[in-house]
């Protein structure tokens, strides 16, 4: 009776997380694959076939964007990290009490605001007539107004901004973890602060800053607002295509394909950076 | 020749934290080749103390030597003394022996060379072959031999302790400490080592400097920290002690006659310290110094004989005590229960005398009171 009673309440609360992954997770990417194998050969007329796939090896501009937005997604990563690593280490190790709460808080104040918002402020800071645009004309560094906007450096700029704080909360959990007197028995046994970073800290923030890299990168991967905004009509990102070939060009087929080779894409870079890390999944998404 | 300068020697070092002075005006040497304990409850500064021996916080004033040069303003890493910490700081992300290579590959030493010292000190510690291991493959004590070892193959001038027993069980404490001491004389190295623990700091020192907010109370051999305790926070902190409040009511050369608040007399030998008719005192008496008379030899005669009962048998194997209340005063004292096996048979409710010798006690005047 009490056993089957336990059992009962293990399949009720057990009940929610298998709805979440069955109904949002998996029956999407069925649908979604299942679409991406069908080519349409007349009016609703569909059959079978990789043709989708072999139409996105075929045309460079899709290759070339879905080879662009992964180099630019694991740079961004690469640049949130270096970033992000001192503010952590400040905020974990170098500040004690409320200072540390407030500048916790700090990083995270920017994003009680949408992110749509704080891209439309970056597009005030580096437009045209903007306030840095206007700041270098009225220091006399410039003499006409510079365009900061519609590059790839723009992007790059949103990118690292919109997801630093993914970096910084991982390392600063793995970081307060780290026992000062670990730090302090390197520089006595007489190790440089280059040794002792290398040696002790590094290694054991390694599951946070692994941790951290996923989800900056899958961020940066799948950001639509920032490379749209930032990067005007020159500068592609491969949502973007995603999006034309869903919404404007009503090829949900091909949309769908791309969908899918964006989520092979994600998957192979996410395990690849496990492998060179040493690190394994569950150990990473453990510890934060 | 000159004879070589002591190991370490701390001038008048002095820090303050804002207005709490945490070491105040301390000075003490460490000849070479000895081990060194600085004694005192948690908080009287002697962490600071060690810290700033280290390096890893600068003293207000006063100067640190070592090997006779100064060491103030020299950062940790530069400085020829390794640090055992507390809860021992062995780096989780290596395994053993990277762990004892550690300071060696900072200073730029070749791989086998490196690979050649390791083993041999961890063979030293009595260790060998653990180089392969992770740190969380090793029991306390082990991690405790690889902690040393991996300051020692280092060579340092000095090794500094900050109390890592501490968190082992009683008997790997009672093991180490001897393990400790055999260690140091086999390495011939100075240690200088903090503790709270009483025990720790007798059994293994030469030296033991009492701590006691910010200053040394004393600096002796245990014998002498022990027996002749300088003041009356060293008698009541190293060692037990009854202490009785008491006011001087005749001088007889070096021969006090004392008078406690509930009406006891007792007899003291205070020799050299100047007491005065009618000053208060402080008196501490070791529980093995009192003396356990049977009743029917009480006729005999003695200094500071006085009937009691025994209200508790506090066995503890070699270190079984009684509490006796004396019978005149209501006053309670501890007594050591002799190991001849005399008293073995002795309850609760029992008459003993109590009887001790008058040079056994130690007299301090009372705090704030001239």
């Amino acid at each position: 009776m009490s056993s089957d009673a336990s059992r009962l309440g293990f399949y009720l609360l057990l009940a929610p997380i298998l709805l979440w992954l069955v109904v949002l997770i998996i029956l999407p990417h069925v649908g979604l694959f299942v679409v991406s194998i069908s080519e349409k050969i007349g009016p609703r007329e569909y059959e079978i076939g990789m043709g989708n796939y072999a139409a996105f090896f075929q045309e460079p501009l899709f290759w070339r964007t879905f080879a662009r937005t992964a180099i630019m997604s694991i740079l961004a990563t690469a640049l949130t990290l270096i970033l992000g690593f001192p503010i952590a280490y400040y905020i974990a190790k170098l500040t004690q009490g409320r200072t540390k709460t407030t500048l916790f808080l700090m990083c995270m104040i920017p994003f009680w605001v949408s992110e749509l918002v704080r891209t439309f402020g970056w597009m005030i800071l580096l437009r045209e007539t903007g306030v840095i645009s206007n700041g270098l004309q009225a220091l006399g560094l410039v003499s006409g107004p510079v365009e900061f906007l519609y590059n790839d450096a723009a992007i790059m700029v949103g990118l690292v901004y919109t997801s630093i704080l993914f970096m910084v909360v991982p390392l600063v959990t793995t970081l307060d973890s780290l026992d000062n007197s670990l730090i302090e028995a390197g520089y006595d046994l007489g190790g440089s602060s280059t040794a002792v970073m290398r040696e002790i800290v590094i290694p054991h923030a390694m599951p946070g800053i692994v941790s951290g890299c996923i989800v900056v990168f899958m961020l940066s991967l799948g950001n639509y607002l920032t490379p749209i905004l930032l990067g005007g009509k020159d500068s592609l990102w491969f949502t973007g295509m995603i999006y034309t070939q869903f919404i404007t060009r009503f090829n949900w087929e091909l949309g769908s394909a791309f969908g899918f080779l964006l989520l092979i894409l994600s998957s192979l870079v996410v395990f690849l950076g496990l492998k060179l890390s040493g690190q394994s999944l569950s150990e990473t998404m453990g510890r934060s | 020749m000159l004879p070589a300068p002591p190991d370490l020697i701390c001038r008048d070092i002095t820090k303050h934290f804002d207005a709490f002075r945490a070491v105040d005006h301390v000075n003490f040497e460490v000849p070479q080749g000895s081990f060194f304990s600085i004694l005192g409850p948690s908080g009287c500064g002697k962490t600071t103390l060690l810290r700033m021996i280290a390096g890893f916080q600068e003293p207000t004033s006063g100067d640190l030597l070592i090997k006779g040069k100064s060491v103030i303003g020299v950062p940790p890493n530069r400085r020829p003394v390794s640090m055992v910490f507390q809860h021992l700081a062995l780096f989780p992300t290596m395994n053993i022996g990277d762990n004892v290579g550690f300071g060696l590959r900072q200073r730029g030493v070749a791989r086998a060379e490196i690979r050649r010292r390791v083993d041999d000190v961890l063979d030293r510690v009595g260790l060998p072959g653990v180089s392969a291991r992770r740190v969380d493959q090793l029991s306390g004590g082990q991690k405790q031999r690889v902690a040393i070892a991996r300051c020692m193959v280092l060579e340092p001038d000095v090794l500094l302790l900050d109390e890592p027993l501490g968190a082992l069980d009683q008997k790997l404490r009672e093991h180490m400490k001897v393990e400790l001491k055999s260690l140091q004389a086999a390495f011939n190295t100075t240690f200088v080592y903090i503790t709270h623990d009483q025990s720790e700091a007798l059994v293994m020192s030469d030296n033991v400097a009492v701590m006691n907010k910010g200053q040394f109370e004393q600096i002796g051999p245990p014998q002498e920290v022990y027996h002749r305790p300088a003041t009356a926070f060293v008698a009541g902190f190293v060692g037990d002690a009854n202490t009785f409040e008491a006011k001087v009511t005749a001088v007889n050369g070096s021969m006090l006659t004392l008078a406690t608040q509930t009406g006891a007399q007792m007899n003291v030998s205070a020799p050299q310290s100047g007491f005065d008719t009618g000053q208060r005192v402080d008196v501490f008496l070791r529980p093995e110094a009192i003396e356990l008379v049977a009743s029917d030899m009480a006729a005999q005669n003695g200094d500071n004989i006085s009937p009691g009962t025994v209200t508790s048998v506090l066995f503890n194997g070699a270190n079984s005590a009684l509490t006796v209340r004396d019978t005149a005063t209501g006053a309670m004292i501890n007594v050591a229960l002799p190991q001849t096996g005399a008293f073995a048979g002795i309850g609760t409710g029992d008459t003993v005398y109590t009887r001790w010798d008058p040079t056994k006690a130690r007299c301090y005047a009372a705090p704030g009171v001239k």
